[in-house]
Protein backbone atom coordinates (compact mmCIF):
# COMPACT_ATOMS: atom_id res chain seq x y z
CA UNK A 1 0.00 0.00 0.00
CA UNK A 2 1.15 3.50 -0.82
CA UNK A 3 -0.54 6.33 1.05
CA UNK A 4 -1.04 9.70 -0.63
CA UNK A 5 -1.59 12.49 1.84
CA UNK A 6 -0.70 16.12 2.39
CA UNK A 7 -0.07 15.38 6.06
CA UNK A 8 2.86 13.00 5.69
CA UNK A 9 4.11 13.29 9.32
CA UNK A 10 0.85 11.78 10.59
CA UNK A 11 1.05 8.94 8.08
CA UNK A 12 4.64 8.20 9.12
CA UNK A 13 3.83 8.49 12.82
CA UNK A 14 1.18 5.77 12.61
CA UNK A 15 3.57 3.49 10.74
CA UNK A 16 2.61 3.87 7.08
CA UNK A 17 5.52 2.43 5.09
CA UNK A 18 5.10 4.00 1.67
CA UNK A 19 4.06 7.62 1.97
CA UNK A 20 3.66 9.93 -1.03
CA UNK A 21 3.32 13.69 -0.64
CA UNK A 22 -0.19 14.80 -1.60
CA UNK A 23 -1.02 18.31 -2.78
CA UNK A 24 -3.41 19.49 -0.08
CA UNK A 25 -5.63 18.29 2.74
CA UNK A 26 -8.75 19.21 0.78
CA UNK A 27 -7.46 17.50 -2.38
CA UNK A 28 -4.59 15.07 -2.01
CA UNK A 29 -4.53 14.60 -5.80
CA UNK A 30 -5.69 17.93 -7.13
CA UNK A 31 -5.22 21.68 -7.07
CA UNK A 32 -8.14 24.01 -7.70
CA UNK A 33 -5.66 26.78 -8.56
CA UNK A 34 -4.49 25.05 -11.73
CA UNK A 35 -6.28 24.80 -15.05
CA UNK A 36 -7.81 21.35 -15.67
CA UNK A 37 -5.02 20.03 -17.91
CA UNK A 38 -2.27 21.13 -15.51
CA UNK A 39 -4.22 19.70 -12.62
CA UNK A 40 -4.51 16.33 -14.33
CA UNK A 41 -0.77 16.38 -15.02
CA UNK A 42 -0.19 16.99 -11.32
CA UNK A 43 -2.52 14.11 -10.43
CA UNK A 44 -0.81 11.82 -12.92
CA UNK A 45 2.57 12.66 -11.45
CA UNK A 46 1.39 11.92 -7.89
CA UNK A 47 -0.22 8.62 -8.93
CA UNK A 48 3.00 7.67 -10.75
CA UNK A 49 4.97 8.40 -7.58
CA UNK A 50 2.57 6.13 -5.69
CA UNK A 51 3.08 3.37 -8.28
CA UNK A 52 6.85 3.82 -8.02
CA UNK A 53 6.58 3.50 -4.23
CA UNK A 54 4.60 0.25 -4.67
CA UNK A 55 7.30 -1.11 -6.98
CA UNK A 56 10.10 -0.24 -4.53
CA UNK A 57 11.33 -1.67 -1.24
CA UNK A 58 9.91 0.34 1.64
CA UNK B 1 -11.28 -12.40 48.82
CA UNK B 2 -14.27 -13.82 47.00
CA UNK B 3 -13.41 -14.13 43.34
CA UNK B 4 -15.38 -14.77 40.17
CA UNK B 5 -13.16 -16.09 37.39
CA UNK B 6 -13.77 -16.15 33.63
CA UNK B 7 -12.18 -18.78 31.38
CA UNK B 8 -12.62 -19.77 27.75
CA UNK B 9 -13.44 -23.35 26.77
CA UNK B 10 -9.79 -24.31 26.46
CA UNK B 11 -8.62 -23.15 29.89
CA UNK B 12 -11.96 -24.24 31.34
CA UNK B 13 -11.05 -27.79 30.30
CA UNK B 14 -13.97 -28.24 27.88
CA UNK B 15 -11.91 -28.62 24.71
CA UNK B 16 -10.04 -26.80 21.99
CA UNK B 17 -11.15 -24.94 18.89
CA UNK B 18 -13.74 -27.61 18.12
CA UNK B 19 -15.60 -26.58 21.27
CA UNK B 20 -15.37 -22.81 20.60
CA UNK B 21 -19.13 -22.60 20.05
CA UNK B 22 -19.93 -23.97 23.49
CA UNK B 23 -22.44 -21.82 25.38
CA UNK B 24 -21.67 -20.11 28.65
CA UNK B 25 -21.76 -22.21 31.82
CA UNK B 26 -21.27 -21.37 35.48
CA UNK B 27 -19.42 -23.70 37.85
CA UNK B 28 -19.15 -23.53 41.62
CA UNK B 29 -15.55 -23.08 42.77
CA UNK B 30 -12.26 -22.87 40.91
CA UNK B 31 -11.47 -24.59 37.61
CA UNK B 32 -8.02 -25.08 36.03
CA UNK B 33 -5.97 -21.88 36.36
CA UNK B 34 -8.46 -20.73 39.01
CA UNK B 35 -6.89 -23.14 41.53
CA UNK B 36 -3.50 -21.56 40.94
CA UNK B 37 -5.12 -18.15 41.23
CA UNK B 38 -6.44 -19.06 44.70
CA UNK B 39 -2.94 -20.14 45.71
CA UNK B 40 -1.18 -17.00 44.55
CA UNK B 41 -3.86 -14.71 45.99
CA UNK B 42 -3.40 -16.41 49.36
CA UNK B 43 -5.15 -15.11 52.51
CA UNK B 44 -7.88 -17.71 52.19
CA UNK B 45 -9.06 -16.26 48.88
CA UNK B 46 -11.56 -18.45 47.08
CA UNK B 47 -12.85 -18.59 43.56
CA UNK B 48 -16.54 -18.85 44.32
CA UNK B 49 -17.73 -19.10 40.72
CA UNK B 50 -16.08 -19.89 37.42
CA UNK B 51 -17.77 -18.76 34.22
CA UNK B 52 -16.68 -20.74 31.16
CA UNK B 53 -17.62 -19.86 27.60
CA UNK B 54 -16.54 -20.90 24.11
CA UNK B 55 -14.58 -18.19 22.30
CA UNK B 56 -16.94 -18.04 19.34
CA UNK B 57 -20.03 -18.05 21.50
CA UNK B 58 -18.59 -15.19 23.58
CA UNK B 59 -17.64 -13.19 20.48
CA UNK B 60 -21.06 -13.64 18.90
CA UNK B 61 -23.13 -13.14 22.06
CA UNK B 62 -21.01 -10.66 23.95
CA UNK B 63 -23.90 -8.60 25.31
CA UNK B 64 -25.69 -11.54 26.88
CA UNK B 65 -22.45 -13.03 28.26
CA UNK B 66 -21.62 -9.63 29.75
CA UNK B 67 -25.03 -9.45 31.37
CA UNK B 68 -24.65 -12.94 32.83
CA UNK B 69 -21.17 -12.30 34.17
CA UNK B 70 -22.18 -9.01 35.81
CA UNK B 71 -25.10 -10.83 37.42
CA UNK B 72 -22.87 -13.64 38.70
CA UNK B 73 -20.39 -11.17 40.21
CA UNK B 74 -23.25 -9.25 41.84
CA UNK B 75 -24.98 -12.36 43.22
CA UNK B 76 -21.73 -13.82 44.52
CA UNK B 77 -20.91 -10.57 46.31
CA UNK B 78 -17.46 -10.98 44.85
CA UNK B 79 -14.58 -8.71 45.83
CA UNK B 80 -12.75 -9.35 42.60
CA UNK B 81 -13.39 -10.39 39.01
CA UNK B 82 -10.54 -12.01 37.11
CA UNK B 83 -10.55 -12.95 33.42
CA UNK B 84 -7.87 -15.11 31.88
CA UNK B 85 -4.93 -14.71 31.47
CA UNK B 86 -5.53 -15.00 27.74
CA UNK B 87 -1.97 -14.88 26.29
CA UNK B 88 -2.31 -14.44 22.49
CA UNK B 89 -5.84 -15.88 22.18
CA UNK B 90 -7.56 -12.98 20.41
CA UNK B 91 -11.26 -13.76 20.87
CA UNK B 92 -10.58 -14.75 24.47
CA UNK B 93 -8.74 -11.45 25.07
CA UNK B 94 -11.46 -9.34 23.50
CA UNK B 95 -14.14 -11.11 25.57
CA UNK B 96 -12.06 -10.87 28.77
CA UNK B 97 -11.55 -7.13 28.22
CA UNK B 98 -15.24 -6.52 27.53
CA UNK B 99 -16.33 -8.53 30.59
CA UNK B 100 -13.85 -6.78 32.91
CA UNK B 101 -14.91 -3.38 31.58
CA UNK B 102 -18.59 -4.24 32.11
CA UNK B 103 -18.10 -5.48 35.69
CA UNK B 104 -15.96 -2.46 36.54
CA UNK B 105 -18.44 0.00 35.06
CA UNK B 106 -21.64 -1.55 36.41
CA UNK B 107 -20.58 -2.79 39.84
CA UNK B 108 -17.33 -0.94 40.62
CA UNK B 109 -15.84 -4.31 41.59
CA UNK B 110 -12.05 -4.52 41.10
CA UNK B 111 -11.14 -6.37 37.90
CA UNK B 112 -7.90 -7.60 36.42
CA UNK B 113 -6.96 -9.57 33.34
CA UNK B 114 -3.81 -10.64 31.53
CA UNK B 115 -2.84 -10.83 27.85
CA UNK B 116 0.11 -10.74 25.53
CA UNK B 117 0.79 -7.24 24.21
CA UNK B 118 -0.17 -8.42 20.70
CA UNK B 119 -3.63 -9.55 21.81
CA UNK B 120 -6.31 -7.37 20.13
CA UNK B 121 -8.01 -7.07 23.53
CA UNK B 122 -5.09 -4.88 24.62
CA UNK B 123 -5.74 -2.11 22.11
CA UNK B 124 -9.42 -2.15 22.95
CA UNK B 125 -9.19 -2.10 26.74
CA UNK B 126 -5.73 -1.00 27.93
CA UNK B 127 -6.95 2.47 28.84
CA UNK B 128 -9.79 1.20 31.01
CA UNK B 129 -8.26 -1.86 32.63
CA UNK B 130 -5.24 -3.24 34.37
CA UNK B 131 -4.05 -5.79 31.83
CA UNK B 132 -1.03 -7.75 32.98
CA UNK B 133 1.48 -8.50 30.25
CA UNK B 134 1.20 -12.30 30.30
CA UNK B 135 3.57 -12.85 27.39
CA UNK B 136 2.69 -15.38 24.69
CA UNK B 137 3.74 -18.54 26.45
CA UNK B 138 1.02 -20.43 28.30
CA UNK B 139 3.75 -22.04 30.42
CA UNK B 140 4.11 -18.61 32.10
CA UNK B 141 0.64 -18.98 33.62
CA UNK B 142 1.94 -18.85 37.18
CA UNK B 143 4.06 -15.72 36.60
CA UNK B 144 1.08 -13.97 34.99
CA UNK B 145 -1.26 -14.94 37.83
CA UNK B 146 1.23 -13.72 40.45
CA UNK B 147 1.30 -10.28 38.79
CA UNK B 148 -2.50 -10.27 38.45
CA UNK B 149 -2.86 -11.19 42.13
CA UNK B 150 -0.52 -8.38 43.21
CA UNK B 151 -2.60 -5.83 41.31
CA UNK B 152 -5.85 -7.37 42.59
CA UNK B 153 -4.70 -7.04 46.23
CA UNK B 154 -3.89 -3.36 45.71
CA UNK B 155 -7.21 -2.69 43.99
CA UNK B 156 -9.12 -4.51 46.73
CA UNK B 157 -7.31 -2.51 49.42
CA UNK B 158 -7.98 0.68 47.47
CA UNK B 159 -4.26 1.35 47.23
CA UNK B 160 -2.41 3.05 44.40
CA UNK B 161 -1.48 0.34 41.91
CA UNK B 162 1.88 1.81 41.01
CA UNK B 163 3.73 2.05 37.75
CA UNK B 164 3.22 -0.30 34.81
CA UNK B 165 6.90 -1.30 34.69
CA UNK B 166 6.98 -2.11 38.42
CA UNK B 167 3.71 -4.01 38.51
CA UNK B 168 3.93 -5.74 35.14
CA UNK B 169 0.82 -4.33 33.52
CA UNK B 170 0.47 -2.79 30.07
CA UNK B 171 0.67 1.05 30.22
CA UNK B 172 -2.76 2.65 30.33
CA UNK B 173 -1.60 6.06 29.17
CA UNK B 174 -2.28 7.70 32.53
CA UNK B 175 0.02 10.47 33.80
CA UNK B 176 0.22 11.05 37.54
CA UNK B 177 1.78 13.84 39.58
CA UNK B 178 4.74 12.80 41.64
CA UNK B 179 7.14 14.62 43.95
CA UNK B 180 10.76 14.11 42.92
CA UNK B 181 14.07 15.35 44.34
CA UNK B 182 15.64 16.78 41.22
CA UNK B 183 14.40 19.70 39.11
CA UNK B 184 13.28 19.15 35.53
CA UNK B 185 16.52 20.76 34.26
CA UNK B 186 18.69 18.30 36.20
CA UNK B 187 16.56 15.33 35.18
CA UNK B 188 16.64 16.41 31.54
CA UNK B 189 20.42 16.91 31.57
CA UNK B 190 20.87 13.48 33.15
CA UNK B 191 18.65 11.89 30.54
CA UNK B 192 20.56 13.52 27.69
CA UNK B 193 23.85 12.40 29.23
CA UNK B 194 22.56 8.87 29.60
CA UNK B 195 21.15 8.83 26.08
CA UNK B 196 24.31 10.18 24.42
CA UNK B 197 26.57 7.81 26.34
CA UNK B 198 24.37 4.79 25.65
CA UNK B 199 23.24 4.35 29.27
CA UNK B 200 19.70 3.27 30.15
CA UNK B 201 17.24 6.02 31.02
CA UNK B 202 13.48 6.29 31.41
CA UNK B 203 11.55 8.96 29.56
CA UNK B 204 8.94 10.89 31.54
CA UNK B 205 6.75 11.42 28.51
CA UNK B 206 5.96 8.29 26.55
CA UNK B 207 4.20 9.00 23.28
CA UNK B 208 1.23 6.89 22.30
CA UNK B 209 2.80 3.78 20.94
CA UNK B 210 2.20 2.64 17.40
CA UNK B 211 3.63 -0.79 16.83
CA UNK B 212 5.89 -0.90 13.80
CA UNK B 213 4.05 -2.37 10.82
CA UNK B 214 6.18 -4.67 8.67
CA UNK B 215 6.32 -3.27 5.15
CA UNK B 216 4.69 -5.55 2.60
CA UNK B 217 7.07 -6.60 -0.18
CA UNK B 218 7.09 -4.43 -3.30
CA UNK B 219 5.13 -5.37 -6.42
CA UNK B 220 7.91 -5.02 -9.00
CA UNK B 221 5.70 -5.50 -12.06
CA UNK B 222 2.51 -3.50 -11.76
CA UNK B 223 1.62 -4.20 -15.39
CA UNK B 224 0.49 -7.63 -14.19
CA UNK B 225 -1.09 -6.38 -10.97
CA UNK B 226 -4.56 -5.40 -9.82
CA UNK B 227 -4.45 -2.04 -8.05
CA UNK B 228 -7.25 -0.76 -5.82
CA UNK B 229 -7.99 2.76 -4.65
CA UNK B 230 -8.98 3.19 -1.01
CA UNK B 231 -9.77 6.51 0.60
CA UNK B 232 -10.48 7.76 4.11
CA UNK B 233 -11.93 10.96 2.65
CA UNK B 234 -15.57 9.84 2.85
CA UNK B 235 -16.48 9.77 -0.88
CA UNK B 236 -19.68 7.84 -1.56
CA UNK B 237 -22.13 7.61 -4.49
CA UNK B 238 -24.96 10.16 -4.55
CA UNK B 239 -27.67 9.11 -2.13
CA UNK B 240 -25.13 7.59 0.29
CA UNK B 241 -26.38 4.00 -0.09
CA UNK B 242 -24.63 2.64 3.03
CA UNK B 243 -25.48 5.58 5.27
CA UNK B 244 -21.84 6.60 5.74
CA UNK B 245 -21.64 8.94 8.75
CA UNK B 246 -19.66 12.17 8.44
CA UNK B 247 -17.76 11.51 11.65
CA UNK B 248 -16.55 8.48 13.65
CA UNK B 249 -17.64 6.00 11.00
CA UNK B 250 -17.96 2.37 12.03
CA UNK B 251 -18.53 1.25 8.45
CA UNK B 252 -16.77 1.31 5.10
CA UNK B 253 -18.18 1.01 1.61
CA UNK B 254 -17.14 -0.46 -1.74
CA UNK B 255 -18.39 1.34 -4.84
CA UNK B 256 -18.37 0.19 -8.41
CA UNK B 257 -16.09 1.96 -10.90
CA UNK B 258 -15.71 -0.88 -13.41
CA UNK B 259 -17.33 1.10 -16.22
CA UNK B 260 -16.25 4.56 -15.10
CA UNK B 261 -13.22 6.36 -16.55
CA UNK B 262 -13.65 9.68 -14.84
CA UNK B 263 -15.56 10.51 -11.65
CA UNK B 264 -18.17 13.26 -12.03
CA UNK B 265 -19.08 15.43 -9.07
CA UNK B 266 -22.80 15.08 -9.72
CA UNK B 267 -22.59 11.33 -9.11
CA UNK B 268 -20.96 11.54 -5.67
CA UNK B 269 -21.26 12.98 -2.20
CA UNK B 270 -18.72 13.40 0.60
CA UNK B 271 -19.42 12.44 4.21
CA UNK B 272 -16.51 13.84 6.19
CA UNK B 273 -16.72 16.85 8.49
CA UNK B 274 -12.95 17.15 8.86
CA UNK B 275 -12.17 19.08 5.67
CA UNK B 276 -13.82 21.45 3.22
CA UNK B 277 -15.48 18.99 0.83
CA UNK B 278 -16.25 21.43 -2.01
CA UNK B 279 -13.14 20.78 -4.10
CA UNK B 280 -13.65 17.03 -4.06
CA UNK B 281 -17.34 17.48 -4.86
CA UNK B 282 -16.30 19.56 -7.88
CA UNK B 283 -14.07 16.74 -9.09
CA UNK B 284 -13.91 13.49 -7.06
CA UNK B 285 -10.77 12.42 -9.00
CA UNK B 286 -8.94 14.85 -6.75
CA UNK B 287 -9.51 12.29 -3.96
CA UNK B 288 -10.06 9.03 -5.84
CA UNK B 289 -7.88 9.34 -8.97
CA UNK B 290 -9.88 7.06 -11.24
CA UNK B 291 -9.24 9.20 -14.34
CA UNK B 292 -5.45 8.91 -14.40
CA UNK B 293 -5.30 5.38 -13.02
CA UNK B 294 -7.62 4.14 -15.79
CA UNK B 295 -5.41 5.93 -18.35
CA UNK B 296 -2.37 4.16 -16.87
CA UNK B 297 -4.31 0.89 -17.09
CA UNK B 298 -4.96 1.49 -20.80
CA UNK B 299 -1.30 2.40 -21.29
CA UNK B 300 -0.35 -0.93 -19.71
CA UNK B 301 1.51 0.55 -16.76
CA UNK B 302 -1.08 -0.98 -14.41
CA UNK B 303 -2.55 -4.41 -15.10
CA UNK B 304 -6.03 -3.72 -13.82
CA UNK B 305 -7.76 -1.08 -11.76
CA UNK B 306 -9.85 -2.94 -9.17
CA UNK B 307 -13.53 -2.70 -10.06
CA UNK B 308 -14.51 -0.90 -6.87
CA UNK B 309 -13.07 1.92 -4.84
CA UNK B 310 -13.30 1.50 -1.06
CA UNK B 311 -14.18 4.43 1.13
CA UNK B 312 -14.66 5.38 4.77
CA UNK B 313 -14.69 8.50 6.88
CA UNK B 314 -11.35 8.89 8.62
CA UNK B 315 -12.38 11.38 11.26
CA UNK B 316 -12.49 11.27 15.08
CA UNK B 317 -12.35 7.51 15.10
CA UNK B 318 -11.17 5.49 18.10
CA UNK B 319 -7.97 3.70 17.14
CA UNK B 320 -9.48 0.29 17.81
CA UNK B 321 -12.31 1.02 15.38
CA UNK B 322 -9.95 2.28 12.69
CA UNK B 323 -7.84 -0.82 13.06
CA UNK B 324 -10.87 -3.06 12.71
CA UNK B 325 -11.97 -1.24 9.57
CA UNK B 326 -8.42 -1.46 8.21
CA UNK B 327 -8.30 -5.18 8.85
CA UNK B 328 -11.68 -5.72 7.19
CA UNK B 329 -10.70 -3.69 4.13
CA UNK B 330 -7.37 -5.49 3.84
CA UNK B 331 -9.04 -8.88 4.12
CA UNK B 332 -11.69 -8.02 1.56
CA UNK B 333 -9.09 -6.78 -0.96
CA UNK B 334 -6.86 -9.78 -0.39
CA UNK B 335 -9.77 -12.14 -0.99
CA UNK B 336 -10.57 -10.25 -4.18
CA UNK B 337 -7.03 -10.83 -5.47
CA UNK B 338 -5.90 -7.19 -5.26
CA UNK B 339 -2.08 -6.92 -5.35
CA UNK B 340 -1.52 -3.30 -4.38
CA UNK B 341 -3.43 -0.37 -2.96
CA UNK B 342 -3.24 3.38 -3.28
CA UNK B 343 -4.71 4.89 -0.10
CA UNK B 344 -5.62 8.55 -0.31
CA UNK B 345 -6.01 10.50 2.91
CA UNK B 346 -7.39 13.98 3.48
Amino acid sequence: MAQVTAVTPVARMVGSNRVVQGKGIVYPLGDAGLDPEEEKDLRRSIVKQALEALRSEA
Amino acid sequence: MRVVHYLNQFFGGLGGEEEANIAVEVREGAVGPGRLLEQVLGDGSTVVKTVICGDNHAAENLDSVMELVVEQVRESQADLFVAGPCFVAGRYGVAAGALCAAVQAELGTPVVTGMAVENPGVDLYRQELYIVDSGENVADMRAALIKMAAIARKLAANEDVGRPADMGYIPRGIMKDEIVEESAAVRLANMILAKTTGQPYETELTQTGFEPIPAPPPVPDLSEATVAIVTDGGLVPAGNPDGMPAIASTIWGAYDIAAVDDLEGADYEVYHRGYDNRHVLNDPDRLVPVDVLKELEKAGEVGKVYEQFLSMTGLANPLANSRRIGREIAESLKNAGVDAVILTST
